[in-house]
């Protein structure tokens, strides 16, 4: 749980962060004209709960987590530490990768809820700091046809990418064989594999759920 | 007591072993020896069910180990000690959690008898002191005496040995192979040692199987290998110079 979630508090934090204070600056230079200035705050609120906290947060613990599960279990496989849990009679797939699979089930949907709320924060503070808009104006933008469908829809999101980056680290770390070389394969695969299929889940969670 | 009868195992068009049939007898050492390549470890990892055979039994007692299903085969793994070649030793654990894993996994013992016995497992490996200490944070030697200490712990009817004594000093490796022929007659242990080391073969062990091509070209006790006349064990036993010269010395007497 430490590994996989409190220790990726600080990326999350940061990037969540600098991109939301990033989007508000790029909405803020569309504002104008027959553009409202409340949609700085909508057009944050959208993409942090949408697509950047759901998607692109799993996207990068991709790297992170699943490079970590990956090259933890390479590197049990091939110093022959599974050999040694299953000679022992314990059931090595279960044991290893079981509680990394439910520890991600819980902290991945904390880490987005805690990306969603940092980056509607930054954007929040850089239209002050920036005086892109005045913050009654963000603040309206934040609440204006907010439909809770949406948090719901990022949740189950983050859930099928928790098991998804998991599952699959776990598969390539387990199914390691040589040595120190093969082992960084693994965790090279673990990061592409992932990625290309949470990118594919999400077009196929996205077209079922909010269509 | 172990047998091991009509073993056959390939990877693809390779076969490794040829049907070997072997019988490994409790309250002894059993060692199987042989050049490397020559089936050693895959006849091990068939043994403890780490490779599945294509054909042949593996008995455990009057347990046929291969007709087994998972449930079945843990009951008996339970049973086993493994020290791997290796070590290894989990490293995200420290020398005693290491020692106590297989009792917190299996054992009904409390935590106190746990640590009692673990405890004691480490002073027989002379290794007391070292047990808040990681794997990483010790040499090589003692890595092995940690890996000998966990594959005990529980007391196991049958212990495996990987080459024990590869890696290590001379004086461990004697105190290694002491260790593991008093633990095999103090507790009636099925062992199986699989070793290029001669010196070890013939200070410990009470059963010999040499293994050329995937068959078990050879079997008999330490007093037989020096003079088995068995072309491919001749040059095993005497491929180095000491070998020879205390066969020399032998002819002589």
């Amino acid at each position: 749980m430490e590994a996989i979630g409190v220790q990726s508090v600080g990326i999350v934090a940061l990037l969540s962060v600098f991109m939301g204070a990033v989007i508000a600056i790029q909405t803020a230079h569309q504002v104008g004209g027959w553009v409202p200035a409340y949609t700085i705050g909508f057009t944050v609120r959208q993409t942090m709960i949408l697509e950047f906290a759901p998607t692109i947060i799993p996207v990068i613990l991709s790297g992170k987590v699943g490079s970590n599960i990956a090259s933890q279990i390479g590197t049990m496989q091939v110093t022959e530490q599974i050999d040694a849990l299953e000679v022992m009679g314990v059931r090595s797939i279960s044991f290893l990768v079981l509680p990394k699979l439910l520890a991600a089930l819980l902290i991945f949907p904390f880490l987005v809820v805690i990306a969603m709320v940092l980056g509607m924060g930054a954007g929040a503070f850089i239209c002050d700091f920036a005086e892109l808009s005045s913050f009654a104006d963000y603040e309206y933008g934040l609440q204006v046809d907010f439909s809770p469908f949406d948090v719901t829809y990022a949740l189950i999101k983050t859930c099928v990418f928790a098991l998804i980056i998991t599952s699959v680290s776990a598969y390539h770390g387990y199914y390691t064989s040589g040595g120190a070389r093969e082992v960084g394969r693994s965790s090279t695969k673990a990061v592409v594999y992932s990625v290309v299929i949470v990118m594919v889940a999400n077009l196929v969670i996205t077209q079922l759920l909010l269509t | 007591m172990i047998r091991v009868s009509g073993v056959k195992k390939a990877f693809g068009e390779k076969a490794v072993l040829h049907g070997i049939d072997a019988e490994f007898n409790s309250g002894q050492v059993n060692f199987i020896i042989g050049r490397s390549g020559s089936g050693k470890s895959v006849l091990t990892k068939c043994i403890v069910g780490l490779l599945e055979v294509d054909a042949g039994l593996i008995q455990y007692g009057d347990t046929d180990f291969s007709e087994l299903d998972l449930k079945g085969r843990e009951k008996v793994r339970r049973q086993i000690g493994m020290l791997f070649q290796g070590g290894a030793l989990f490293d995200s654990m420290t020398v005693l959690e290491n020692v106590m894993f297989p009792l917190r996994m299996f054992s009904d013992m409390t935590e106190e008898e746990r640590l009692e016995r673990a405890m004691e497992c480490l002073r027989r490996v002379e290794l007391e002191g070292a047990e808040d200490r990681f794997p990483a944070e010790v040499s090589g030697g003692m890595q092995k005496r940690v890996a000998l200490a966990r594959a005990i712990v529980g007391k196991p009817q049958y212990l495996f040995c990987d080459e024990p004594n590869s890696g290590l000093d001379p004086q461990t490796a004697i105190v290694i192979d002491n260790l593991i022929k008093d633990l095999t007659h103090e507790y009636g242990t099925t062992t199986v040692v699989i070793s290029h080391d001669m010196n070890s073969v013939i200070e410990i062990g009470d059963s010999i199987h040499f293994l050329h091509e995937g068959e078990v070209a050879w079997h008999g006790d330490r007093m037989d290998i020096l003079d088995s006349g068995v072309k491919s064990l001749d040059g095993f036993v005497y491929a180095s110079d000491l070998m020879k010269d205390i066969r020399k010395q032998l002819r002589k007497k």
